[in-house]
């Protein structure tokens, strides 16, 4: 950069000069790594903040509470990463939370079995899951109305097999699932932590996850390079499909029956989270931490408001409002980089 | 086309040390050049010397770090595309921008359709447009949609449109690239008419016999800097323009080489679908064979369909005797056949990736672990290997490839094909479109390398110097069909174009 002069007086100038340099590449190098990481710092600092203002707050109850609560928001949205990231929709998800919940319970009621019951959810929701996909990718349906057609049906289905009512659960060992703890956490918790592993591994180091984000890029160029672009979808859908029926089972588990209505507006809280968490609803994109950071923003917030006692309806406020604001910045900066 | 009109003209247009950069990469480093009202004004450089990111600056698209900008001795803050039509200047860019689902009208008329107490007239569209389609000598259909057109006739319309908006200051972006012959003649009749007119033109583009026919004067740039401007187009040589550009020597662009061709390896019969006739050749093992014929010949068509990209009525592919399933793309992968697309935007680019991703993306990569699990290490030596084999300017491999110039983005796709493992026929569909003339000399060095190492090379061109000047034996098609084919001894320029034209 700056030639070093034999003469001691120009060498200290040029040296000075280099370091000068030297300490402004690091200063913008500093600056991009804050802008990158916004949303995880932002949620740093926000927790930090919370930990001090907010009472009973930072105790580990809460803080496991706090987990709980979106445990099951968590679980999808890493699948719904897939989905997005792929340039896909799902809407379909909260009636299958409902219907695998509702089918595990009456399968439980008449065969006293857990593993049949877990199996036949786990079916049922890998079925709706390969239907959404075949339906979207073989059939070009588009992913939305598909969905929307789907969540439909499968609603209208739980309600039929549990003709309306909820489907109470006697058996103890399937209800102790939420309740027992390992490594002092609640299993439901563990579960979710390790689709983020699963998941994050899928996306970042294999074939499955590289192709995923190919077609969601761009996906004729991905099919001109070989990738199989239809198996893929209806891969991404059926294994949402069996983690979305998986998340419906431990719900059942948790508020012991299989209730037919449940996670009404599911889908909305998972989308949100994911976006949230910098996945790009155009596909192509997606961060396994930033849907981690999103899930947990979500949740921190719904926490604090019931903390504080705020009125439910303003919480709806506030999740909007989070969402919008979230969004609104990473436009901001993405269009930095343009201008 | 007099040096001394140039020079005493008025200054239309001023670039004052401006400067862009783009994370780490400085796309602009303080450029300083002027452009005189009434003179076509061209401008010259390798991939990434920062063509493309001026105009962009000039269109209002980007702002520039440092400088100033001065339209007719004013300075200019352009904060959007629109404040930049308002001061006259109009850009029409390589990548084009157009809505495809609307009109020929609506499109060139967009942001300006007369209307009456706020409904559009569209009679007076039309009438509008036609009227100035005719003056122009293009023929084209004012309701047409854009979707329905080829890329060469949406160019047009991007052109009509610029002419339309009454810019004083009309910039080009490689706009013939995508033009056949005639269209191209339009294009250039157009440029002197708005010349004549006292319009400023700027005109990017790698054909050094276009550039010679229309400009005045030409500035050059290197690596972000200007790197000189010739007053007088017609009083610099060839060769000094080339060595300013590349800032080398460089003899024969092409560096044909003879070498050792074997037995037939590609044998296609009888491949057709609804739109062409039954269509038989072949490539022998070690050949390149060019395919030439004029825009809408159906060069590219034939190549999709022989690789399963789209659906054909009938006809086999085989490869070393071994039929090729006709499933798709994959299948194709599989048998060794290889295409490296035309349209790099639309079905090369993954845009949010970086470079070692979209180099990487085909997954029929056999080095994976344990058959599911991605090997980074070697992906990242795979990517780092061919940014320095095909020159890709970029700070390092994870750079996003849509910060990359056209060319260099180019570039990144033919990595991709050239990485491919038990490649046996490489087909390439106008690979060096948009690439400037030194990077072109070491895309053409690669693919002497492949067709030594054994490998068949089909390369579709519109390009006529660059058919005949690589090819073993050229094929020329014309209406989707193939109309004839030379050897490389009886290729000559008229022998080939009247196979291209013929009726």
């Amino acid at each position: 950069m700056t030639t070093v002069n034999p003469s001691s007086a120009n060498s200290e100038s040029a040296a000075h000069q280099t370091s000068n340099v030297q300490s402004k590449m690091t200063l913008i190098k500093n600056r991009q790594w804050l802008i990158d990481n916004s949303m995880p710092l932002s949620y740093v600092v926000l927790f930090a903040v919370l930990s001090f203002t907010v009472e009973n707050f930072f105790s580990s109850t809460n803080i496991i509470g706090l987990m709980l609560s979106v445990a099951q928001i968590g679980m999808v949205a890493c699948t719904m990463m897939l989905c997005l990231a792929s340039r896909d929709f799902d809407l379909s998800i909260g009636s299958t939370i409902a219907f695998s919940g509702v089918l595990g319970a009456i399968i439980l009621e008449h065969t006293q079995s857990i593993t049949l019951a877990v199996g036949g959810g786990l079916l049922a929701g890998a079925l709706i899951g390969a239907g959404n996909g075949v339906l979207i990718a073989y059939l070009r349906v588009n992913a939305l109305i598909a969905t929307l057609a789907t969540m439909l049906m499968v609603r209208g289905l739980a309600f039929i097999v549990s003709n309306g009512q909820a489907v109470g659960i006697a058996d103890e060992g399937f209800i102790s699932f939420g309740d027992t703890r390992w490594f002092g956490l609640p299993l439901p918790i563990l579960v979710t932590a390790a689709c983020f592993l699963v998941f994050g591994v899928l996306l970042n180091h294999t074939v499955f996850g590289r192709n995923t984000l190919a077609i969601g890029g761009n996906p004729e160029a991905a099919r001109l390079a070989g990738v199989q672009v239809e198996r893929l979808r209806v891969w991404i859908f059926l294994l949402q499909g069996l983690v979305t029926a998986l998340a419906g089972l431990i719900l059942a588990s948790r508020i012991t029956s299989g209730q037919p209505n449940s996670a009404q507006g599911f889908e909305l809280d998972v989308i949100s989270a994911c976006v949230l968490g910098g996945v790009s609803l155009q596909g192509g994109k997606a961060k396994i931490f930033g849907v981690l950071i999103g899930v947990l923003i979500m949740g921190t917030v719904e926490n604090v408001m019931n903390l504080m006692d705020v009125d439910a309806f303003y919480q709806y406020l506030m999740r909007g409002s989070i969402l919008l604001v979230a969004v609104l910045l990473d436009q901001l900066k993405n269009r930095g980089n343009r201008h | 086309m007099s040096a001394l009109a140039s020079t005493s003209a008025p200054t239309a247009l001023q670039f004052d040390q401006v400067s862009k950069q783009f994370g780490a990469v400085k796309a602009l480093n303080g450029v300083s050049f002027t452009a005189h009202a009434g003179t076509v004004h061209g401008l010259l450089g390798e991939n990434g010397a920062g063509k493309s990111t001026l105009l962009k600056i000039l269109g209002g698209q980007y702002r520039p770090d440092g400088g100033r900008l001065l339209v007719h001795g004013q300075v200019c803050h352009f904060n959007s595309a629109s404040d930049a039509i308002k001061t006259g200047i109009a850009v029409i860019h390589q990548e084009l921008q157009y809505v495809p689902e609307l009109t020929v009208t609506e499109n060139i008329l967009m942001g300006r359709l007369p209307t009456q107490f706020g409904i559009v007239n569209r009679k007076q569209a039309r009438q509008m447009v036609a009227d100035k389609l005719s003056d122009m000598g293009v023929t084209l259909n004012p309701d047409a949609r854009l979707i329905e057109l080829s890329i060469a006739q949406r160019q047009m319309v991007e052109i009509c449109k610029a002419v339309m908006q009454e810019a004083q200051i009309i910039a080009f972006d490689e706009p013939t690239s995508s033009l056949s012959h005639v269209e191209s003649e339009i294009l250039f009749r157009l440029v002197r008419e708005l010349r004549a007119a006292g319009r400023t033109i700027i005109y990017i583009s790698h054909r050094l016999e276009e550039l010679y026919a229309l400009c005045d004067t030409c500035t050059i740039f290197r690596d972000g800097r200007k790197i000189v401007t010739h007053p007088v187009m017609a009083e610099v040589s060839r060769d000094t323009l080339i060595r300013d550009m590349v800032g080398r020597e460089l003899s024969d662009i092409y560096d044909y080489r003879a070498r050792t061709i074997g037995e037939q390896r590609l044998n296609v019969v009888g491949l057709h679908n609804a739109s062409s006739a039954p269509t038989n050749f072949s490539v022998r093992q070690g050949e390149i064979v060019g395919f030439f014929g004029l825009v809408g010949a159906g060069r590219t068509e034939l190549m999709r369909l022989l690789y399963g990209a789209d659906k054909r009525t009938a006809g086999v592919v085989e490869i070393d005797g071994c039929v090729v399933d006709s499933s798709g793309p994959s299948a194709a992968i599989d048998a060794g056949i290889v295409l490296c697309p035309e349209d790099r935007k639309e079905q090369g680019i993954l845009a949010q990736a970086s470079i070692s991703e979209n180099i990487n993306i085909s997954c029929r990569r056999h080095d994976l672990l344990a058959g599911l699990f991605l090997r980074h290490k070697k992906e990242a030596e795979l990517a780092d290997s061919f940014i320095e084999r095909l020159r890709i300017k970029t700070p390092n491999r994870d750079q996003e490839i849509r910060l990359l110039s056209g060319g260099n983005q180019q570039k990144v796709i033919l990595a991709r094909w050239l990485a491919e493992p038990g490649m046996k026929v490489l087909i390439l569909d106008e690979p060096t479109r948009g690439i400037d003339v030194g990077a072109k000399n070491e895309i053409y060095r690669i693919i002497h390398e492949v067709a030594e190492r054994g490998c068949s090379v089909i390369v579709v061109s519109s390009e006529l110097p660059e058919v005949l000047g690589i090819s073993d034996r050229v094929i020329v098609m014309r209406d989707g069909a193939i109309s004839g084919e030379l050897d490389r001894s009886s290729a000559t320029e008229t022998a080939v174009l009247d196979l291209a034209l013929q009726n």
